[in-house]
């Protein structure tokens, strides 16, 4: 699987993982974004500390590898919480009864979109789009898809994120 | 004697439950020691109905749906005895939602294996590359030219063209990209094709390659879509073995491979300039054109970048010929549009059809309105850059040149139904945001339009002098369309000019008089 799906198991920042799993790419055209996907994927985030190494292994700047990592909204700058709840935000999913959902997953956390939990539980996020829209409103926990999400399939979501 | 099912691994099909159901046929099959080989597929696309359920049988292949995991032993015994059960639709070709459709690209989706090489072949696979390595370049790319394709991304620029502009390139490492950063709200059939039917992006890929004379490629997926990229990866690694990628492509003289790319969650990497920078390693920032990429594209070099739809749109078309895709389709749009039905819709899901089709069959006949039960009030067309048509305009053709004659575009093909609880002053106001939120900031209406756009917006929603900030908005919106580096800026006026246009009456003016057009 790819990022996000496996919050509970991401390695400690460690310099020597990183310079690890940065020389994986270094044979690849266009190594950036493969080597913060993979920077990511160990840590569940890019430590700021990641940007120096980058930097000198691709011989760019730091300011460089600092403007793409925010300039793409996947990138996180600190650990997320245990569990990453994705609601899809967009269009289809509005149409669909999406928007009182999402109100209702704010305020049962008590946080806005885009943040993490007091005790760490569950970070919520927007998504804009996850491609069901014929089965919408969607969301993804961990990695895993939910379709024809209502009151009840949500509430069940929040409740698996704090087990 | 051994059952045979498919059942769906589409991120839709598992986003309601199709592991679950598989499991539960497994267990069932295991109590009641009957012997089931189940294929894991592609969606047929008839998304209401999944999980879907298909059954070999001597007559062709019979579906259940939706199927849930209870449904499991009851099911079993139901196809074991052939007998009735509620869920079970017929023969799933007969279907009527089916049977009206022309699947050309998505002949193979939901039928065959999709990590399956020898399921490809036996399926027509690899046919169209034959034709192309008999042909050669020049009249792979005249082929291409003649059969009418324009770029299924939205743009619609011919595929033939863009082909023959880099053909024409001296040699050099030249390079085929595949934009796979599907982001439209609305939809989901780069996905479904990744998922389903991922060797003819592969072949099509090939073809472009022989054509224009590239040996690497690139297949940029956005990180959205986990079960995409993965079945791609899949497939790419059994069209290595397969000797369908590599330095002599299906025995030929001609190299050609190519590798997954994941974005990062931006938007706007799925305008083709911006796409190559993030391909590139760099910040997903806009290029001003000139040099197009088909002069100066990934890495400077010559690129052909098409949408996945354009690409596994070529192997049927050199397999069958040109004039064989172009008899299909009106005017200027030729062959077939895999149109995306979602939001608040009945049934939903991927409808592949001559271009030609009224958005009025498509929302009330074939969509059947909406899941609510409510009328439909407006429909949103080709994502979020799309206008929002009203009942009034439900005569349109779906025509890329017709929907620009009435302030819209067909885009990607999707659309989004809304039932009359929706509030276009809202929608409008989320269009500005949303562009606000993904704008790249290399230029400045669009980065700094937009933000002033949600601004003004809530103050004509909030009764603020609203005629003069009507009247700047409309400014406003003028300025997004002619002074944008690229559609993200150049076409979020469509959303917000169509629902101040066509529904007047949610920003507060009176409404418009009926039957207007």
């Amino acid at each position: 699987m790819l990022q996000g799906s496996r919050n509970q198991s991401h390695a400690l920042w460690d310099k020597d993982i990183a310079l690890a799993r940065i020389r994986e790419c270094l044979d690849r055209e266009g190594p950036l974004l493969p080597i913060l996907h993979a920077i990511q994927e160990e840590f569940g985030y890019i430590d700021v500390a990641a940007e120096p190494l980058i930097a000198e292994a691709l011989n760019i700047t730091r300011a460089e590898v600092h403007g793409v990592v925010t300039f793409y909204h996947d990138f996180r700058r600190e650990p997320a919480g245990r569990h990453t709840l994705k609601l899809c935000r967009a269009e289809a999913c509005q149409a669909a009864g999406g928007d009182p959902l999402a109100l209702r997953a704010e305020a049962r956390l008590g946080v806005p979109m885009g943040s993490t939990a007091p005790d760490g539980s569950v970070t919520l996020q927007a998504v804009y789009c996850l491609g069901l829209c014929a089965i919408a409103p969607s969301a993804m926990l961990d990695g895993r898809l939910i379709g024809r999400l209502d009151e009840g399939r949500l509430d069940a979501l929040l409740a698996e994120t704090q087990q | 004697m051994t059952l045979r099912l498919f059942i769906p691994v589409d991120a839709g099909a598992l986003a309601v439950g199709a592991e679950e159901v598989a499991t539960a046929i497994r267990a069932a099959a295991a109590r009641y020691n009957v012997a089931v080989d189940i294929v894991r597929t592609g969606s047929r696309g008839l998304y209401w109905l999944e999980p879907m359920v298909e059954v070999q049988t001597p007559a062709g292949r019979v579906a259940y749906g939706p199927v849930a995991p209870s449904d499991a032993e009851g099911l079993l015994r139901a196809i074991r005895a052939d007998s009735a059960h509620a869920l079970r639709r017929g023969l799933t070709e007969d279907l009527p939602w089916l049977k009206r459709q022309t699947r050309l690209t998505f002949a193979r989706c939901g039928v065959v294996d999709p990590r399956s090489l020898e399921d490809y072949r036996a399926h027509d696979g690899c046919k169209g590359l034959q034709r192309a390595f008999s042909l050669g370049p020049d009249a792979t790319v005249e082929e291409v030219v003649q059969s009418g394709l324009r770029g299924r991304g939205g743009a619609g620029f011919p595929t033939g063209i863009k082909w023959r502009t880099v053909a024409q390139t001296p040699p050099q490492q030249k390079y085929i990209v595949c934009n796979a950063d599907e982001g439209d709200s609305g939809t989901f059939a780069d996905r479904m094709i990744m998922e389903g039917d991922p060797f003819v992006l592969i072949e099509g890929m090939a073809i472009a390659g022989i054509a224009v004379g590239a040996t690497k490629g690139y297949v940029y997926i956005r990180s959205e879509y986990p079960h995409a990229a993965a079945t791609m990866e899949a497939a790419i690694a059994a069209a290595r073995r397969g000797g369908l990628l590599g330095n002599r492509i299906a025995n030929s003289s001609f190299a050609f491979d190519m590798e997954v790319r994941v974005g990062a969650g931006a938007y706007v990497c799925g305008e083709e300039t911006s796409l190559l920078d993030s391909l590139e390693g760099k910040r997903g920032l806009v290029r001003a054109k000139p040099p197009l990429p088909a002069h100066k594209g990934l890495f400077g070099r010559p690129t052909v970048i098409n949408n996945v739809l354009s690409f596994a749109s070529v192997p049927i078309i050199m397999n069958k010929g040109g004039g064989f895709y172009r008899d299909f389709g009106m005017g200027k749009s030729r062959g077939t549009m895999p149109i995306q039905l979602a939001g608040n819709i009945k049934h939903g899901g991927l409808f592949e059809t001559a271009f030609g089709i009224t958005l009025g069959e498509l929302v009330d006949d074939v969509g059947g309105g909406t899941r609510s039960g409510r009328p439909v009030r407006a429909v949103q067309v080709g994502g979020p850059l799309g206008a929002y048509f009203p009942r009034a305009l439900f005569d349109t053709p779906f025509d890329y040149e017709a929907f620009a004659a009435r302030d819209g575009l067909i885009g990607h093909g999707g659309i989004v139904v809304f039932d009359d609880t929706v509030d276009m002053a809202k929608q409008a106001r989320f269009a500005m945001e949303f562009c606000a939120i993904e704008s790249c900031g290399k230029c400045t209406p669009c980065r700094v339009g937009s933000t002033r756009g949600v601004e003004v917006i809530d103050r004509i929603i909030r009764d603020e002098n609203r005629a003069a900030n009507t009247a700047l908005l409309e400014d406003l919106c003028h300025t997004l369309k002619f002074g944008s580096l690229c559609a993200l800026g150049g076409f979020t006026p469509y959303p917000v000019m169509s629902a101040l246009t066509h529904f007047p009456e949610d920003f507060g003016a009176p409404p418009r008089l009926l039957a207007a057009e």
